[in-house]
């Protein structure tokens, strides 16, 4: 028989590197991230002082909370819609579910950010095509502002919405649908009333991955919001790279980091680890 | 299954259902009366949840039709069906609380406030449920969770409740508490039941009539008594129950029922020889026969030698062999039995000539 002991200094040993790897690469450089908060360009709160006061600082943050509820509503939604047909629909449906579940995820952001750029500004496929037909006089304004960055997010994240609701809806019995039909309700009613409340947990789980990876986001807002609508990731890269001002940048990684691990604290009391893959 | 509070009638004509080649029931015919408890009784895979599902609109019959109280809804979608279900398992609605998951029929239903609380009300009180009104089936114990189904079920007034293996979670005091509860169910709404069972003793003791299925057919139908003492076959006899089957040659009419020959000795019944003639199996349920020291003219018996017994407490199961090497079990008194193997030697065994049956020979 073997020990549990064994079996967790098995494990322990498994997860080694990795932890080491993450320890040296992020936790050690942190702390020093956290101290330059403090310290830089001079010891005290300084920094901490300006991020309540400073306009930039704050329209920055609220403009990034709102583009990330934006974009997390949105991308649930149609990350439920596709995830239904894909563990419910038929075996064609499913395969074509998966297949554009699965195809944005060997396309490098990038790439994609530029894609979405060749297809909003305003002589890209999308503003020709509404001009040529007469819709349109003058082009739309579709890229270089919030809107740009919530199409080249949403896109990006409907994926990582997929899979926790996956699991939520591959876990529901059958059984209950079917006795809700049985006691006389619609297919439409039984969907609101007991079928998406039973995957509750998946909404949650869902909308606090997509909730917390677009807090982060740089390259996407970069690039579609063209300089205009700044997210705070890029200000705290133009806080480090070009304005030095390792402190600000320093205390606002420092509160954004702890935002995300709240919000980490939240999502797992509400949805087990294996639940989100 | 339309006009609530009454107990519907179905008529199933034909019903034939197929999963690619396989074949899950196969011409099935069968009515249903107004306020019966049927039974389903068959082995897992025998068709008869299919043939429930079929009832309930959750599977399609590739052929056939299927009438309630004269109207033909084979194509009517389960919603407009609305036959009352217990699912296996019992299927909760698991985010909803107690009166939440019994209101939800009358609130499809779109009943007034005021009725669908009196309503669940006495539901609730009905299957006693009084204090747990308002917690989620999770907090429940499974013959609470079960009630509850039943009381979802039936809020409703629905003219059948369609029951799917319900006791099969259970632990066996609770099966025979929530068995009596179904009883009297039944007796105070009046409703049609149909019920799904593998459990034989289950079947005999709840229903008014059992159905015996087998790979998709339907083998018999009858009352209780009717099928365990007359069986049309061979499954259906062994199906209900522990039984006896001695080869039989020379099978012929004769004055009240038929006679044939037993080992060489001539046994007379009281079932008719309409199906079978010549070989054919007589069939006779333990506890029908005794052991004698030996049986008079024109008494039905035949000699024996006991091997083995267990003690059941109330009786002894004894193993018997005859002189032609059939294997036989009977039922008897305890001293009947320690008697019979302390002599180690020949008893012979006796039978009513009307507990004795005549099955087809071979197969099914």
């Amino acid at each position: 028989m073997r020990g549990v002991l064994s079996d967790r200094m098995g494990a322990a040993l498994l997860m080694a590197p990795l932890l080491l790897f993450l320890v040296l690469a992020y936790a050690w450089p942190f702390l020093g991230v956290v101290k330059w908060s403090f310290t830089l360009p001079t010891p005290g709160l300084g920094q901490y002082d300006a991020l309540l006061t400073d306009d930039l600082v704050q329209s920055v943050f609220i403009r990034t909370l709102r583009i990330a509820a934006i974009v997390t509503v949105v991308s649930v939604a149609a990350a439920y819609a596709i995830t239904v047909v894909w563990v419910r629909g038929s075996p064609a449906q499913r395969l074509i579910a998966e297949f554009c579940i699965l195809v944005p995820f060997w396309i490098s952001v990038l790439t994609r950010a530029f894609g979405w750029v060749a297809l909003l500004s305003n002589r890209g496929l999308i503003n020709t095509w509404l001009q040529s037909i007469g819709f349109i006089s003058e082009p739309l304004t579709l890229v270089r502002n919030e809107f740009g960055v919530v199409v080249g997010m949403t896109h990006f994240l409907i994926p990582f919405a997929v899979f926790p609701l996956a699991s939520a809806m591959r876990s529901l019995d059958d059984r209950v649908l079917l006795a809700a039909r049985g006691l006389g309700s619609s297919r439409t009613r039984t969907f609101w009333t007991v079928f998406v409340p039973m995957t509750r947990s998946g909404i949650i789980g869902s909308a606090l991955i997509v909730f917390v990876f677009s807090l982060g986001f740089f390259v996407t807002p970069a690039i579609l919001g063209g300089g205009r609508s700044v997210m705070i990731a890029e200000l705290i890269y133009l806080r480090i790279f070009q304005s030095p001002d390792w402190g600000l940048g320093a205390a606002i990684s420092v509160v954004l980091v702890l935002f995300v691990g709240a919000l980490m604290a939240l999502l797992f009391r509400y949805v087990r680890p294996k639940q989100l893959i | 299954m339309q006009q609530p509070g009454r107990a519907a009638e179905i008529k199933a004509i034909g019903i034939g259902k197929s999963f690619g080649s396989f074949r899950a029931l196969d011409n099935l015919s069968l009515n249903i009366g107004r306020g019966e408890f049927l039974t389903l009784l068959g082995p897992s895979g025998s068709g008869k949840t299919t043939f429930l599902m079929v009832l309930a609109g959750f599977v399609q019959p590739t052929e056939g039709k299927l009438f309630s109280d004269g109207t033909d809804i084979t194509d009517r979608p389960a919603e407009q069906r609305a036959a009352g279900m217990v699912f296996q398992g019992y299927a909760l609605f698991p985010h909803m609380s107690v009166e939440a998951n019994i209101a939800f029929p009358l609130k499809v239903r779109k009943k007034s406030a005021a009725d669908i609380k009196k309503r669940v009300g006495e539901m609730i009180e009905r299957v006693g449920l009084i204090g747990h009104e308002k917690k989620l089936p999770s907090q429940l114990s499974g013959g609470q969770q079960q009630r509850v189904a039943l009381a979802r079920a039936l809020v409703f007034e629905p003219g059948v409740l369609l029951l799917d293996e319900p006791f099969s979670a259970l632990d066996k005091s609770l099966r025979g508490q929530m068995q009596a509860e179904m009883k009297r169910l039944h007796q105070e709404t009046g409703t049609t039941f149909v019920f799904v069972t593998h459990d034989q003793s289950e079947a005999l003791a709840l229903s008014s009539r059992v159905a015996i299925f087998n790979h998709g057919k339907l083998l018999q139908v009858g009352a209780p008594d009717e099928v365990y003492d007359r069986p049309d076959n061979r499954f259906v006899a062994e199906f209900l129950g522990e039984i006896n089957m001695l080869p039989l040659k020379g099978v012929k009419p004769a004055d009240n029922g038929s006679t044939g020959l037993c080992e060489d000795r001539a046994v007379n019944m009281h079932c008719k020889a309409e199906k079978v003639r010549g070989d054919a199996i007589l069939a006779i349920r333990p506890e029908h026969m005794s052991i004698a020291r030996e049986a008079a003219a024109g008494e039905n018996g035949i000699a024996a030698t006991a091997i083995a017994s267990t003690y059941l407490g109330a009786a002894t199961k004894l193993d018997l062999t005859t002189r032609q090497g059939a294997k036989v079990t009977v039922s008897v008194p305890n001293e009947v039995a320690a008697a019979a193997l302390s002599k180690g030697n020949s008893v012979w065994l006796t039978w009513p000539a009307e507990k004795g049956f005549l099955l087809p020979d071979g197969g099914q």
